[in-house]
């Protein structure tokens, strides 16, 4: 009698250890941010203050953008629904801080990757989701078609606080032009002060250019030139020191480009499940275990595309379809001629 | 012995408690930024800062250091503090003058004036003057000149440099001057002190400013030359200005704006000042002989003048604080410059903001300390 409850305590304490080891080891998988998401119910994301195409909110209040598509992916993976996603608007000077204080989790907001950013500010890139360069626009009225016609004396609007500032003199110190740099806070300041004739020309991301001729008064009577002065990867950004946090924002990214890649889209994702390529397979959760590193269950991979759709259908539908940029020039997958490529799904 | 520690006690603890929060805050905060892998300290100043700056007073470019560019921007910052403090004196004082006119036009405009411009919000007013007003102007080509020389464009006004030959002599002659004019105030004093007699000091000072310094013209060697804007095109359409000195239109706009602004407070506190001195007084000089000019001079002003200073000064120091507005604007002041595109491209956002809390805070003591010392000079002297 006596020795039937002691076996049953131990092999009580050996589960009930075995629990506890199991459980913890979860837990230490599963990052503190991705705890706080679940529980708040709503992935926070730092969005840029109205770029058309990468994150614009219309009028009623909806984000729609490239760059909010990469947060809409992670609320699907993370908490099952792509619009659980709550997004602060930020300006180029407040977002750093907005990430490293801890308003929100995931920047998506044009950002340039450079070494000084991912390495000094406790911030952590996560991959590229817009090959993008920096140019001018100029009025087409000036003549203008090419920046070796730039003199002396140009005026040149700009936001502050992004690499935009720094290529820019860059550029017009390597050719010995002296220019007037005149830097606003928001987008929509520069693009006024421009439109009214105090500045003779706008730089920034020529993606952005494309996006803001859009707003002007007359788009017709403006011309991005065709030189490129920088090379500008954007991508969505982490807080350093989550490891899994940063894991998730990056390989869901990746599941919309690998998406794209092996022609899964929103609308076929179910019927692939049957498929008989086993990477097929894999990215709609039909093969492997690809969620439980991240402490997600299988099916992550599936949503994002079911719900936010793949990485083309995301281009397509916000820059493409909206006029910015219907070329996708080096946006394209690498099997067709551009340089998306990413680390396989297995 | 009990009395002297129930008087020291909340003291302590006083003390403690802010001791305590002070640290609590200071420790957190590092706590965070060592999780975040963030370095705290000061030695970004010293780096190149690689960002160019629309307008300065004092050398600059990228290839300066961040302590520099942090230089510029309290440079900028103090620049447009100065001058619509001047601005905001002048029109406050006669705008408050004006509101105790005995003509019916003058004091309701003044009233109006007061009323409608301090209570528009100063952003607001910023607004205005840089999108709205400033708008309007012409652009460069289509400008007329005024006075001859200056355009005032949508880029900006552009006013004639002045190239000085032998500016020291110039210098070395208005120093002259000032030290004749304070030996001559000395001994006009104990003149009238000992004997009753006035010499017409300021006839005599106005004419020294004038002579001394054009003897330097005629026998120092001292010669002046204007550098005078030109046209320039920029390409089909587009034009500026070379040559000469071409205030920003963000400077302008934020000068106007304040200046307005903050005249209207100053008006207020002049009006109370002036009618803050009762009436006997004003009576009483008169019966005893003196001129009006002579009343407002040695009894009003002398006695208002003590009522205005120091809510005056508040109104210096919210002008000053108020600036940092400008980043509104593209206007390059200090915490655009340096807690806007420093602080983005280094991420030194403790180390940043600290800095120019702290400069703020400087320039405000500074400018009270000034003040003070100013009110202390005109206060009553019991003797």
């Amino acid at each position: 009698m006596f020795n039937v409850i002691r076996k049953l305590t131990s092999f009580a304490a050996m589960v009930a250890v075995l629990f506890v080891f199991t459980t913890e080891t979860m837990a230490a998988k599963k990052s503190k941010t991705l705890k706080n998401t679940q529980k708040k119910g709503f992935v926070r994301c730092g969005v840029s203050q109205g770029l058309p195409g990468f994150s614009n909110a219309d009028a009623s209040g909806n984000w729609t953008g490239i760059d909010v598509d990469v947060c809409r992916a992670v609320a699907a993976a993370v908490l099952g629904d792509a619009n659980k996603v709550k997004f602060t608007p930020l300006s180029a000077k407040e977002r750093f801080t907005a990430l490293t204080s801890g308003e929100i989790d995931i920047l998506s907001r044009n950002t340039t990757w450079t070494l000084s950013r991912d390495a000094d500010i406790g911030l952590t890139f996560v991959g590229v989701n817009f090959y993008d360069g920096q140019g001018f626009m100029v009025r087409k009225s000036s003549g203008i078609t090419s920046t070796s016609q730039f003199k002396n004396g140009i005026s040149a609007c700009t936001n502050i606080g992004t690499t935009t500032e720094l290529n820019m003199r860059d550029f017009f110190n390597s050719r010995g032009i002296s220019y007037e740099p005149v830097a606003f806070e928001k987008a929509d300041e520069v693009v006024a002060a421009y439109d009214a004739g105090r500045c003779d020309t706008y730089t920034t991301d020529k993606s952005g250019l494309a996006a803001q001729r859009t707003k002007m008064k007359n788009p017709d009577e403006h011309i991005v030139l065709p030189e490129t002065i920088s090379k500008e990867p954007l991508g969505p950004v982490v807080r350093q020191g989550d490891a899994v946090w940063e894991d998730i924002v990056r390989w869901s990214l990746n599941t919309m480009i690998e998406a794209e890649e092996y022609g899964i889209t929103s609308a076929n994702a179910d019927s692939m499940k049957t498929s008989d390529n086993p990477a097929i397979k894999r990215l709609v959760g039909a093969e492997g275990e690809m969620g439980a590193a991240f402490g997600l269950d299988n099916d992550w991979n599936l949503r994002i595309i079911k719900q936010v759709g793949n990485y083309g259908e995301s281009y397509k539908r916000n820059i493409a379809d909206t006029g910015i940029l219907p070329d996708r020039g080096p946006n394209q997958l690498w099997t067709k001629g551009g340089i998306l490529y990413v680390p396989p799904a297995r | 012995m009990n009395n002297k520690i129930k008087r020291y006690i909340p003291q302590i603890l006083t003390l403690l408690f802010v001791i305590g929060v002070i640290g609590f805050f200071t420790l957190n905060a590092q706590v965070n930024m060592d999780n975040r892998g963030i370095d705290f300290g000061f030695g970004f100043l010293k780096q190149e800062s690689s960002f160019d700056v629309q307008f300065s007073l004092i050398e600059y470019s990228g290839s300066h250091s961040y302590a520099r560019a942090y230089l510029v921007g309290l440079l900028n910052t103090l620049l447009v503090s100065f001058i619509s403090i001047i601005f905001c004196t002048i029109l406050g004082v006669i705008i408050g003058v004006s509101r105790l006119s005995s003509n019916f036009l003058i004091r309701n405009s003044a009233a109006w004036y007061v009323e409608f411009f301090r209570n528009i919000p100063l952003l607001l007013q910023i607004f205005f003057w840089y999108y709205a007003a400033l708008r309007a102007l012409p652009l460069p080509e289509k400008a007329a000149p005024w006075f001859g020389v200056t355009y005032m464009t949508i880029k900006g006004y552009y006013i004639p440099s002045f190239i000085w030959n032998n500016l020291d002599i110039f210098l070395y002659s208005i120093l002259a001057v000032i030290i004749c004019i304070l030996f001559i105030s000395t001994y006009a004093k104990k003149l009238r002190e000992t004997s009753g007699k006035q010499i017409p000091l300021f006839f005599i000072s106005i004419g020294l400013l004038i002579v001394l310094p054009a003897l330097s013209f005629l026998i120092g060697g001292v010669s002046l030359d204007f550098e005078i804007p030109v046209l320039k095109k920029l390409s089909q359409t587009s034009y500026t200005y070379e040559g000469g000195i071409g205030l920003p239109p963000e400077l302008i706009a934020l000068v106007l704006a304040l200046s307005l602004y903050t005249s209207t407070f100053v008006a207020e506190c002049v009006r109370a000042g002036i009618q803050g001195v009762s009436k006997g007084q004003k009576e009483a000089a008169a019966s005893v002989g003196l001129t009006p000019n002579q009343i407002l001079k040695l009894v009003i002003m002398p006695q208002a003048l003590r009522i205005i200073i120091p809510p005056t000064t508040n109104q210096y120091l919210n002008l000053t604080k108020n600036s940092s507005l400008a980043a509104a604007i593209a206007y390059p002041d200090l915490v655009l410059v340096f807690a806007g595109t420093a602080l983005m491209q280094t991420g030194k956002a403790i180390e940043i903001v600290s800095i120019t809390m702290l400069t703020y805070l400087s320039i405000s003591l500074a400018i009270a300390a000034l003040m003070n010392w100013y009110n202390k000079k005109i206060e009553i002297k019991e003797k």
